[in-house]
Order: structure tokens, then sequence, then C-alpha cells
């Protein structure tokens, strides 16, 4: 059986709990075992490297730090692309024994200290390269036969860290998602960015970013995504870009993980898709159980 | 706009080693050939008093002042766009937090609605190790305009409702989950 670490993140742990449940369910489906990393603490995002140079470093060193000492070669697995993005970042910059030296002297007072050897990988990039298309094609028993899903990256799932796919042309959900038997529908807006912070700091900015996303997908079926904030983003302020835009805009946005459990016969109830802010009930009802 | 056309070099305080401080890029921004690849990568470009290629133009002249004071890197959504196709291979996105970084520092008045969203996520990291979305949002809102809030009540209620949004009684007393880290690398860096 196939083992990996889990650093879920304080996203997947509340307002993406649905990624988290059909994130673990799917792995276990497919024969992996996950260990959740003991007294994980927030990677610091994208604020931490704000707050202070060190700081940016020192926050996901503490996990990764953590994670060293569970892993017994084992790889960490994380859902968000913040989290996966901070992550990578840190584990480059620490690649200089200089700053890693530097790291660890702020660690000493959580009795931590972090050698640079652990693997990070994105949940898609495990499912695309370690699962892969073929081993789920096989457990399908619920094809999403005639189902349109739109593919959404977004920005950091795919760039600058991620050697699994091209950061400007991402494709790693095409044979996934023909694996569970969907159509993919493509639009121009794959891999642009979600907005992030911009729909609460300058919602004027924000809100037109996602539309854009949101305008170009629409003729889809639904929206899939693998970060809790381009779901965020993208799911839970569609009221709002409806005004902005002018246009009524709606369309369910589902994880990734969530589909694959649906095609692979997982309860709908176990994926959560009743947390969701556009009901996904037309998505559930296009496709036979 | 907000800068005008002709700026007179001579009339204006600069420090031309303002670029090789901000790193990671430091002075790989020299290196700068001002194509505007990053303004035409930029999703929040448009909407930018001073565009990405300029400002980093700006960088190089070293007008401090200017490029902190304006509203162009809280516009910046961190989507790594410009870092990707920068084609002197400048590490721009990265950089961008140290501008972030050090309008934060001299405490530059504009901009607060941006400012204060990183302030209070690292407070609430801090206090309790991971983020509270609920605790956050409160913090950020009564910090800058409470009223925006009741724009975000409806949606709010729905995230609410759908257990979306966990409400959680802030701990206000007691020593920080991640105090003692963020104290140590304070000292390390000087500002303790």
């Amino acid at each position: 059986m196939t083992r990996y670490l889990f650093y879920p993140g304080c996203s997947m742990e509340a307002s993406a709990l649905e990624y988290k449940a059909s994130m673990t369910a799917v792995f276990r489906a497919l024969g992996a075992e996950i260990l959740e990393i003991e007294d994980w603490t927030c990677c610091g995002a994208s604020v931490a490297p704000v707050m202070s140079d060190l700081l940016g470093l020192a926050l996901p060193a503490r996990n990764l730090a953590i994670a060293e000492k569970m892993s017994n070669g084992r790889t960490m697995v994380v859902g968000c692309s913040a989290c996966f993005t901070s992550f990578a970042r840190t584990n480059a910059a620490v690649a200089d024994p200089t700053a890693l030296a530097r790291v660890n002297q702020a660690l000493e007072v959580e009795n931590l200290s972090y050698g640079g050897t652990i693997v990070v990988r994105h949940v898609l990039d495990v499912l695309a390269n370690d699962f892969g298309p073929a081993a789920i094609a096989e457990r399908v028993v619920r094809p999403l036969s005639g189902l349109k899903v739109a593919p959404y990256y977004g920005c950091q799932t795919v760039r600058p860290y991620a050697s699994y796919d091209d950061g400007q042309q991402p494709w790693t959900m095409v044979p996934l998602l023909e694996a569970l038997g969907a159509t993919v529908y493509h639009h121009l807006q794959e891999a642009t960015c979600c907005g992030t912070a911009l729909l609460t700091t300058k919602p004027e900015v924000g809100l037109r970013i996602a539309g854009s996303i949101l305008d170009a997908a629409q003729p889809a079926d639904c929206i899939t995504v693998v970060c809790p904030m381009c779901h965020m983003n993208l799911d839970s302020y569609q009221d709002k870009v409806s005004r902005v835009l002018g246009k009524m805009i709606k369309i369910p946005v589902v994880f990734l993980p969530q589909l694959i459990g649906l095609a692979l016969g997982l309860s709908e109830k176990d994926l959560l898709f009743k947390r969701h802010v556009v009901p996904v009930e037309p998505v559930l009802t296009k496709v036979p159980a | 706009m907000a800068t005008p056309e002709v700026i007179v070099l001579t009339d204006i305080k600069r420090d031309p080693a303002f670029g090789d401080r901000l790193t990671p890029a430091g002075q790989q921004l020299r290196t700068c050939i001002q194509c505007g690849t990053c303004t035409a990568s930029c999703p929040s470009a448009s909407a930018m008093d001073i565009t990405p290629r300029k400002m980093w133009r700006m960088v190089q002249l070293g007008m401090v002042d200017e490029v902190l004071r304006s509203k162009t890197m809280w516009l910046c959504s961190i989507c790594y766009q410009c870092q990707v196709r920068c084609p002197r291979g400048i590490p721009l996105t990265e950089t961008i937090a140290k501008l972030k970084q050090l309008a934060i520092q001299q405490q530059i008045k504009q901009w607060r609605e941006s400012t204060h969203f990183y302030l209070a996520f690292s407070d609430v990291m801090r206090r309790y190790g991971r983020m509270r979305e609920t605790e956050f949002m409160a913090r950020y809102f009564m910090s800058t305009n409470p009223f925006e809030a009741l724009n975000y009540a409806t949606m709010g209620l729905t995230l609410l409702r759908r257990g979306k949004l966990k409400p959680e009684l802030p701990m206000l007393r007691g020593e920080g989950k991640l105090a003692r880290l963020f104290d140590r690398v304070a000292e390390l860096e000087g500002r303790k």
C-alpha cells in the first residue's frame, strides 16, 4: 500500500472541508494510506513573507520539520495550492545551507530542526501521476458520461513550482476527467488567477477577475478546481459577480476529488456536496447513479 | 495617471541602491529591459496607478517614495504570471512581497484596506497557529471599514448555513500558539 504524509492546511480543515473529505475518501478507495502531519500550523500563505523574510520561511519550515520526523521516506501531499507554493518556495530557499541554518535557529524555540529532505507534491500531481487515469478508469462504476466539465487550475497550482505540468497551458486534469467518462470543456481562463484576496480587499477589481473565469466556463455543466481559495472565490461570489458583470452567472464549482469520488461510486453524502453555495444538484442528476 | 508624464529626475529624492535591496530579485532588477511582458500578463494592471513595467523602471531609478506609495503592489494577486514570463528570469512576483513588507514597516497610510488584511491575518496566525476565517474577517472589517462588512452579510450567512464558516469564540488571553516562533524571528532579524 502506498503511504503519504498529508498536510491539510487551514482552509481544507474549515471552509473547504469537502475537499479534504473527498480527497481522503478517494485516496482510500484507490488503495493509498494517508498520515496527517501532527500538530501542524498555518504555512504562512502569501502573508508571512510580507511580514518578514525569515517568517516566510520559518512558518512553512515548522511543518516540514515535523513531517521529516514522521516521514520514513514518505512524500508529503498538499491540496491547497497556496500551501504547496509556500512549501516549494521554502524547500528551494533552504537548498542554500546558510538559509537553512538561519531557519533552524528560529525553529529552536519549537524544539524542531529541518534537514531539507521532505518532497512536497500537489494532490493533482499525485492523482495524475501516481494513481494515474488508467487505474482510476478501472474503478469507475458511475461514469460521468454527458457531463461537460470545465477544468480550472488557477495560478499557484501550476506556477511557478509545479514540475508536473505547464505553468501557462496546463493539461493534467484532462486525462483524469476523461478517465471518469466526462467531457472536457476547454476555455481560455484555465490558468488565470482567481483574484485571491482582491475579492475582499479590492472587490471592484477582484470580482471582475473571478467574473472573467466564470463567464468563460459558463457553457459547461460545472467547473472543477484543486485549490480551496479558487473554490471560495468562484463558488461563493457568484451573486456579487453577476451584479458587477450585469449578467446572470450560475455554475456549480466542485473539487476534482469530489468528481472522482462520484465516479468511483462513493456516497454523495460523504463527498459533502451540500456544503457548496451554488447547488450541485444539476450535476448529480445528470449522472445516473 | 498618478505620476506625471515627464519626471525631472534631478528634482526628486532618489536612492539608486533601492532595487538592490529588494530581495529576492535584488541586482537582477538592473537587467530589466522594459519589454512590458509583466504589464501585459498582469490580471489587474488596468486598475493600477502605475503599471508593473513602469514601477520596475521607477525602482531602477530609485524612486522609493513614489513606488512605496503606489497602489500597484496591493493589486498584485501573486499569480506569478509576470515572474514565469519575464524574459530576464527576474523573480518579480516574489519581490513584490518585499515591497509590501517595506510599505507596512514604514507605516504608509494609503491602502489601509490592503495592509490591514496582512496585519489581521498575521495576528490570527500568531494567536491560534491556524487561520480562523470568521475571526479574521471580523478583525479585518473592524480595522478598516465596519460598514463594508454589511456588503458581505448575506454571503456570510449563506457560508454559515452551509457549514463553511465556523462560529468560534475568540481566545484573547494566554500566549499565542506561534508567539514564541514569531518573537524568535523578530529577535533574529533585529526587530526586537
